[in-house]
């Protein structure tokens, strides 16, 4: 029996006389790769932000594991599972590799503020084993040997890199990625669905990917969310999705037909 | 000669106190103060009144001025971090706090207003100085290098990926603020035992912005950095107190040269450490003999 890691149930968002999601409705099932996918504007990356609670929502419901997170605080949504990346990195730039890692599994420990300030042998202790840990979650996505570089001083890529690492060291139950393969050559971005596979299967995770890059999606998705104008186009399997006339419109614009056509 | 040397060291280091906190604040949390003086004007009469009109232990009375500036931080970073404030709005707030508080020292009865309180016993020494000074660094030092300050620091850095991480803004911004408050609050207790007289005059905006000055200059996230730049905000008017009114001048210049050359600050996102003197060393060493 398939299980419901997260739920949407009809999430409207407003922006004033925008409406950026309309009535949305679809779940992940556990262990799926799920792609959200849709021309520029169609609202995924406001379903992210919706979904992570940066945004409110107009109207609707949100539910991690049947429990519901809507109107909680991203930090909140977070500790119960939920780790997201950025479409446009948003790493702790001044900081080492090692300690953008960190930071993510600084959210599991809980020694306290006076322990802190005093350094007690506890807290040292709890120290080294985080930072034991952050080089295995680099180790994970292959930057164990730029422990000590700068996040900024890393090529775009292996910043992207970072992101998933520092989305793993939360230990979520669902990632979600926002355009990881953005900017990235064909090349480059089968080899981070590969890595995207890998992760996902080693950490038993559930993955809700927003991608552009059509062979990625295809690659990866088991299942595929179509959106376009904040609303719901099509949802099924690739195949069903590749096939889908309103998708290839939406995507080709009319012309697609005439080209069919032509073709036939 | 000793004394006068002595004395400006004392003075340095009560800066110093009070400036570490600020480097939490402004250097690690990326939040900017121009309020801190109100901080320390309050740490200063909490101290004094309680030692001048009551009769407290000197350690006791220093405690509380620390704690009562931490608690005023406490309920006026509530509603102003609560609110999200961008950090240039949250600025100004700080500075109309400190204002606010100046006034009101000039006008309660306790404080005997702009005439100031005279003849606190003069309790602070060089050694308590000291003590005090390695405490507070070694605080701050312990926090950054902990869960409770990389939350901080990951504030700084981008605090939609820090909200991300689970970091609770609210908590995070407001901890540091109290932190830094009861840093100004110890070192304000502490300048009101050593030079015996305190009155609203002393705290004014300048030596919010002097204190904040040295964070900058010193360094955004360092702790060595600010420290090293408040000896040498204190030492460098004193050393050219012969060059009369120009002294103002060279200390200008010198915070106008400083975001020249180095506009990070002195330390900017490192500390002084034996490794880096070395790396000096040696390259002062080389640039000598080529």
């Amino acid at each position: 029996m398939s299980e419901h890691v997260l739920e949407l149930r009809g999430v409207t968002k407003r922006f004033g006389g925008i409406t950026a999601c309309k009535d949305i409705t679809f779940n992940v099932e556990k262990g799926q790769i799920m792609g959200l996918i849709g021309p520029n504007g169609a609202g995924k990356t406001t379903a992210f932000n919706l979904i992570t609670g940066v945004y409110g929502l107009t109207e609707g419901a949100i539910l991690l594991e049947g429990k519901a997170i809507s109107g909680k605080r991203p930090d909140l949504i977070v500790r119960q599972g939920i780790a997201r990346t950025f479409q446009n990195i948003r790493l702790f730039r001044n900081l080492s590799v090692l300690d953008n890692v960190i930071i993510a599994l600084d959210c599991h420990e809980t020694y306290l503020l006076g322990a802190s300030f005093l350094r007690l042998p506890n807290v040292v202790k709890r120290e080294r084993a985080v930072h034991e840990q952050a080089l295995e979650y680099l180790a994970a996505v292959g930057l164990e040997d730029k422990a000590a570089t700068r996040a900024d001083a890393m090529p775009y890529g292996l910043q992207r890199k970072l992101e998933i690492a520092r989305a793993l060291a939360l230990k979520p139950r669902l990632l979600l990625l926002d355009e990881p393969a953005a900017g990235m050559n064909p090349e480059e971005s089968l080899d981070l669905a590969r890595l995207i596979r890998t992760i996902h299967d080693q950490f038993g995770l559930t993955t809700l990917l927003i991608e552009h890059h059509m062979d990625v999606v295809m690659a990866l998705c088991e299942r595929i969310f179509v959106m376009n104008f904040g609303e719901k186009l099509a949802e099924g399997s690739a195949e069903e999705i590749q096939k889908d006339p309103d998708v290839l419109k939406a995507y080709l614009g009319e012309g697609f037909k005439r080209a069919q056509h032509t073709q036939s | 000669m000793w004394s006068y040397i002595s004395g400006v060291i004392s003075l340095g280091l009560i800066y110093v106190i009070a400036t570490v906190g600020l480097a939490v604040f402004t250097g690690f949390t990326g939040l900017f103060s121009l309020g801190h003086a109100a901080f320390f004007a309050i740490g200063a009469y909490t101290a004094a009144i309680l030692t001048y009109f009551y009769g407290f232990n000197f350690y006791v009375a220093l405690a509380m001025g620390g704690a009562a500036g931490g608690l005023v931080g406490f309920l006026i970073g509530y509603p102003t971090l609560k609110a999200k404030l961008r950090t240039d709005y949250f600025a100004i707030a700080t500075l109309g706090f400190g204002e606010a508080i100046r006034v009101l020292l000039e006008n309660l009865p306790i404080t005997q207003g702009a005439r100031g309180l005279p003849g606190i016993r003069n309790e602070t020494s060089l050694p308590v100085l000291m003590v005090v000074a390695f405490i507070v660094i070694w605080f701050a030092w312990n926090l950054i290098h902990s869960r409770h300050g990389r939350a901080c620091i990951a504030i700084r850095e981008d605090f939609v990926a820090a909200e991300m991480m689970g970091v609770n803004i609210f908590i995070g911004r407001l901890r540091s603020l109290v932190f830094s408050a009861f840093c100004a609050g110890l070192a304000g207790g502490l300048f009101a035992h050593y030079f015996c007289f305190i009155q609203p005059s002393m705290f004014t905006s300048y030596m919010s912005t002097q204190m904040t000055a040295a964070v900058v200059a010193g360094g955004m996230g360092s702790i060595s950095g600010p420290v090293i730049a408040t000896l040498i905000f204190i030492g460098i008017p004193e050393a050219l107190r012969v060059a009369n009114i120009w002294r103002l001048v060279a200390y200008g210049l010198l915070l106008v040269l400083i975001m020249i050359f180095r506009p990070q600050g002195l330390m900017g996102y490192r500390e002084l450490s034996l490794d880096l003197v070395k790396g000096w060393y040696r390259r002062v060493w080389k640039g000598g003999r080529a």
